[in-house]
């Protein structure tokens, strides 16, 4: 235990490795301990932005999602109150056209009828006559008595 | 194995005796050589590691060495924010190369002494491997804190302010007081590097001596070489302890000494 230059020599070799370090180790090392920690605040910052922008977007989606149930919701309905017009409108037609189609049936059985009925007439006419002249024979003049078969014709 | 021949006492003060060279006449003028060379080597290749892996460093992702002298550096950057508020952007640097300087140093205490003894004496008569065991490495270490701390205390206070607060600090501004103030001041100012350096040199002197004690178990016989190695293990596993502790010690003490230094009373 004596203290002897070695002191100094070691003193002097102290100062040197403090230099060193100071110099050519710490300052790098920081640089480079800080360029990172920047880069991670960054990417930190960055990703919270993200994060808040698709909120947005969830928010502004989900309003775009309401907006489109109620715009089909709308449709639905007029296209319901569409059907139910055109069935009613449909309806409606298709009760004219089958009152039109019926009043031309009865029409047309009408005159069947009434032209069946001159038909029948005229037979019968023409079946009186014939039978009035196979029992007058030649008695009866059907031209003379025209006017007579026509007023029997007329009562049928 | 050195014990069978030799005396306990030989054995000892042969482990303790440096390789020395002198440059003058008295004993001042004397240099110990193995202290200076070990502690040349594990700076050199202490710092040079760092300064090869931090030449090497990325701002990206670090690789697993970088990764590791970095939580080291910010361990040493933590402790020296958490006390040093001061203006220097020295006292972290010096933190690191006190703490790195200190635990290496301490930490060829590990390399067995015996086998270190028997491949050094085959070029030098004496070699001692452990420089922190070396009074003079703790002196120098902490005189140059010591050095430092004065420097800090000018440089913050003012040269004037430096004086005339080593005359009024602690007690007062009184004219009679100042012989006190001045008293206490000194002791505070010689105490600091004296316990600092003798904490460090004590510690690790003490225990290089119990390893050497221990080692002589070996003279006894087979199974006393076996015990000495089963005690020396456990010696050598605590000091893992002593060694980081006594280092971290020293490396904090210089922080406060140096934060202290600007403090202004």
């Amino acid at each position: 235990m004596n203290i002897n230059l070695t002191l100094l020599m070691q003193a002097v070799a102290f100062a040197a490795f403090i230099w060193f370090t100071a110099r050519f180790i710490w300052p790098p090392l920081m640089r480079a301990i800080e360029t990172r920690q920047k880069t991670i605040a960054d990417g930190l910052a960055a990703g919270e932005q993200g994060r808040q922008s698709l909120a947005t977007a969830e928010k502004r989606i989900s309003e775009l999602i309401d907006d489109a149930k109620a715009k089909a919701a709308e449709i639905v309905a007029q296209g319901e109150k569409f059907r139910v017009d055109t069935v009613e409108q449909a309806k409606a037609e298709a009760k004219l056209e089958a009152d039109r189609i019926l009043a031309a049936a009865k029409a047309e059985v009408e005159q069947e009828v009434a032209r069946a009925r001159e038909h029948l007439r005229e037979q019968v006419a023409v079946l009186a006559v014939a039978g009035a002249e196979k029992i007058l024979s030649r008695e009866v003049d059907a031209r003379a008595h025209a006017d007579l078969l026509d007023a029997i014709k007329r009562q049928i | 194995m050195a014990a069978a021949a030799t005396t306990p006492s030989e054995y000892i003060t042969g482990h303790l005796t440096h390789l020395t060279t002198s440059v003058g006449t008295g004993s001042f003028w004397t240099i110990h050589v193995d202290t200076l060379i070990t502690t040349a080597m594990i700076g050199v290749a202490a710092f040079g590691f760092l300064w090869w892996v931090v030449r090497g460093a990325t701002a990206g992702v670090p690789g697993r060495r970088q990764a590791a002298v970095e939580l080291f550096v910010d361990f040493v950057h933590g402790q020296a924010k958490s006390v040093y508020h001061g203006a220097s952007t020295l006292v972290a640097p010096l933190a690191l190369t006190t703490f790195t300087l200190v635990f290496f140093l301490n930490a060829t205490k590990f390399l067995p002494v015996d086998i270190v003894a028997q491949v050094t004496h085959l070029f030098v008569p004496h070699y001692r491997i452990v420089p922190t065991a070396d009074i003079n490495t703790t002196v120098a270490l902490a005189l140059s804190i010591f050095v430092l701390m004065i420097a800090y205390a000018i440089r913050s206070k003012g040269l004037g302010g430096w004086l005339h607060e080593l005359v009024t600090a602690p007690f007062g501004k009184n004219l009679l007081l100042w012989p006190i103030n001045l008293l206490m001041n000194v002791v505070e100012y010689l105490s600091k590097p004296l316990s600092h350096s003798l904490r460090l040199y004590g510690n690790i002197y003490a225990g290089e001596i119990i390893f050497l004690l221990i080692g002589m178990f070996a003279a006894t016989s087979l199974a006393g070489t076996f015990f000495a190695g089963f005690l020396q293990l456990g010696w050598a596993i605590f000091h893992i302890l002593v060694v980081t502790l006594q280092a971290f010690v020293f490396m904090m003490l210089a922080v406060v000494y140096l934060s202290m230094a600007e403090e202004h009373h």
